[in-house]
């Protein structure tokens, strides 16, 4: 039994066959859903995002080129640049956006797959897909590469640019980012997770109830 | 469920926000903490109504200096030019790109615009304990916290435009005060959409008193 998220009703979740979605009765919001698709592939994928956030990050995004001068950028680099220009909180937040909350995504997403591979699964990796949930909301992957795309028409007008190494590295990320988000099951995860307190299985509390028999 | 809907709180539950598990709190005034995930656990997001209010404020007094401050200062050739936003897509649409011009006037100009006027109406109905539309107000709470974070458009672009061209004596820009109100109005409004809590939609259906809401 769970409580719709939305519109706080409460309202029991069938066993859901791989590749399912259960909604609210009443607002249609998403309450539940298993994805289908082999178990270690958020894993695979995370590893793959892992190497390529790291590529994208070392990497320039892209070459100007103008009467014999050259200039390059990274991610880093280019909210260095502002950080420089006296824009300290936008080159602050530009690198939380584009960087630390990717990357700490990344990060806190392989050790909660490696932490899951075995039964129990420790208190602090619950904690941690916790916080991961908070890193997703601020990660954005995708609107920095429509906003690259943006600055770099408005540059070719005044120099020639070519797109780097990097640009294409961030483009894979915008794939993997949302494979691993569609694939990855937080419910499996959450059923098997020791709570505060205890030192075996999950146990619910009185008044309490686990949503759904361990898998 | 069969028989009569009935929400979490009704049945005096807490529903944690960040693992789904539902609590019985032995004190409805402190819920305490989940203690599957470790989350703060709330009946309601706290002070839902006021923060959302006050972000919303901030965020339209920064929306004015955003427009109208520049965002970017290029210098070619010993003469400088401030450009705005708006002077921004002005520059795209001319310069023959219009699709651009379009994607940047709509997530920096009419986004952050339209989640301001969305989540004031959001407020506002909730406050009158509106109980019609329910399922397009919740949608349209669904819609601005899915979009919100395409209004940091304008942020990257200036950030990367500055980076690139640094290109002395030639040709250079510089950030202008501008990216930092924009910047502020960004963060402001997603944090707005995420004080904001739907169940406050549909608890006027369902009326209940809620302990910390």
């Amino acid at each position: 039994m769970i409580a719709c998220a939305d519109c706080d009703l409460l309202q029991h979740v069938p066993p859901l066959s791989p590749g399912a979605k259960a909604r609210c009765p009443r607002c249609g919001c998403v309450v539940a859903k298993r994805p289908s698709g082999p178990k270690d592939l958020p894993l695979a994928l995370a590893f793959a995002a892992a190497v390529t956030f790291i590529l994208a990050n070392a990497v320039p995004l892209m070459d100007l080129s103008v009467v014999g001068r050259t200039a390059s950028t990274t991610i880093v680099g280019g909210a260095y640049q502002m950080w420089l220009e006296d824009e300290r909180i936008t080159g602050a937040l530009v690198t939380f956006c584009a960087v630390i909350a990717p990357g700490g995504y990344i990060a806190f997403m392989l050790t909660i797959l490696l932490a899951t591979r075995r039964s129990p699964v420790p208190h602090w990796a619950g904690e941690l897909l916790r916080w991961a949930n908070h890193f997703q909301v601020w990660s954005m992957l995708e609107v920095m590469m429509l906003g690259i795309l943006v600055a770099l028409i408005k540059i070719a007008e005044l120099a020639t640019v070519s797109a780097g190494i990097g640009m294409y590295a961030v483009g894979a990320l915008l794939v993997l980012f949302p494979a691993i988000i569609v694939t990855f099951d937080p419910r499996e995860i959450w059923n098997r997770v020791v709570w505060a307190g205890d030192d075996a299985t999950p146990r619910a509390p009185e008044g309490a109830v686990v949503t759904e028999p361990p898998r | 469920m069969t028989g009569v809907a009935l929400t979490a709180a009704q049945a005096g539950l807490v529903s944690c926000e960040a693992c789904q598990l539902l609590a019985r709190p032995a004190n409805p005034e402190e819920p305490g903490y989940c203690r599957r995930c470790g989350e703060k656990l709330e009946f309601r997001r706290h002070a839902s109504i006021q923060i959302t209010w006050a972000l919303i404020i901030a965020a339209a007094v920064c929306y004015i200096p955003a427009n109208v401050l520049p965002v970017l200062n290029t210098t070619q050739l010993g003469t400088t030019e401030a450009d705005t936003i708006l002077g921004g897509v002005a520059f795209l649409y001319t310069s023959g790109s219009w699709p651009l011009a379009l994607i940047v006037l709509i997530a920096s100009v009419m986004i952050p615009l339209g989640k301001l006027v969305a989540l004031a109406y959001l407020l506002i109905t909730v406050q009158k304990g509106s109980v019609k539309n329910n399922h397009d107000r919740t949608r349209l709470y669904r819609m601005v916290e899915f979009i919100g974070r395409w209004s940091m458009l304008d942020v990257f672009v200036d950030t990367f435009t500055v980076a690139l061209v640094q290109l002395q004596p030639l040709m250079s820009v510089a950030p202008g005060t501008g990216v930092l109100f924009f910047a502020a109005v960004v963060v402001l409004t997603m944090l707005a959409a995420e004080s904001f809590d739907p169940r406050l939609i549909w608890d006027s259906a369902t009326p209940t008193p809620v302990p910390n809401g």
